[in-house]
């Protein structure tokens, strides 16, 4: 397992590129045919609303499968992720339009652990609002 | 209704193996954006110390989830299942799930809870591979949100 990043060349506080993960319903029915997650709050507007959500949202792990995005375009390889984890605070609502939601993403060094690894703390937010918490990953760095 | 505090403990038995097959990770990763050849091409993967494809980091979700059902489906545990959502995830990670691996699912209740109406179940799934291996272990919240006052 080989990160492209050293651990040596990196402090505390060191940021990870941030990226943006664009979601529309096609995204969410694509995701519910790969996961086996077919819960209709995630592609049937009606019963969404009949649940008493403000439309259809994403599945919360595909926002954690976008948010280690982050994480691992940084290191390079997946494989060197040691820890993952996070709380899904607020539900991604996903208009049915061409625009659909948008997921932004940064990244930064929180720590620096034994063994290479650093604990990456993670924010993830959609239309201004924090959609992920406690949102940590631990990686390995070469 | 609370939930009866003595399921806190209870392994349920593992589940049948699952095979985990490269094109399915590869639809799984087109799904999420996923352009890493890691994810999609095994030599791209042997570059970086890997026998074949891996899967992207939450893909393991899919297989541990299902068999939490077990858990969550108990009915002597009577979990209103209609309202229940996700609350928290992690996984530790042994090593990447790969393709080829025959994994199979031993879940755990950690914690059962009650409050302000809400149940709370946390749910421990060790993923094991063929040769006995432990691959990863998933921690998974789910949260039954009390029924509305009539």
């Amino acid at each position: 397992m080989t990160a492209k990043i050293a651990y040596d060349e990196v402090e505390v506080g060191t940021e990870l590129p941030a990226q943006s993960f664009p979601v529309t319903r096609a995204t969410l029915v694509r995701y519910a045919g790969a996961s086996g997650d077919f819960n209709p709050i995630h592609w049937n507007e009606k019963f969404a609303k009949e649940v008493g959500l403000p439309d259809v949202i994403a599945h919360g792990m595909f926002t954690m499968a976008e948010a280690i995005r982050v994480v691992t375009d940084w290191t390079g390889d997946p494989g060197a992720v040691v820890e993952y984890g996070c709380r899904f605070t607020r539900p991604v609502v996903v208009p049915n339009d061409d625009q659909g939601a948008l997921i932004e993403v940064s990244g930064k060094v929180a720590a620096k652990l034994d063994d290479h690894t650093v604990r990456v703390d993670l924010t993830a937010t959609s239309a201004g609002q924090k959609v992920l918490g406690m949102s940590r990953a631990v990686v390995r760095l070469a | 209704m609370a939930l009866d505090q003595s399921f806190v403990g209870r392994t349920y038995p593992p589940t049948a193996p699952y095979e985990v097959g490269r094109e399915k990770i590869r639809e799984f990763a087109e799904a999420v954006g996923e352009t890493n050849p890691v994810y999609t091409d095994p030599e791209a993967a042997k570059e970086f110390g890997h026998p074949d494809v891996i899967a992207p980091p939450t893909f393991v979700f899919s297989i541990t989830f299902r068999a939490a059902g077990q858990v969550v489906q108990d009915p002597q545990l009577g979990l209103d299942y209609s309202r229940v959502v996700h609350g928290d995830q992690k996984f530790a990670y042994a090593r990447p799930v790969r393709a080829g691996d025959r994994l199979t699912v031993t879940s755990t209740i950690e914690a059962v809870k009650t409050l302000a109406g809400n149940d709370i179940l946390d749910i421990r799934g060790e993923v094991h591979d063929e040769s006995g291996e432990l691959v990863v272990t998933a921690w998974t919240k789910l949260v039954a949100r009390a029924a509305e006052e009539a």
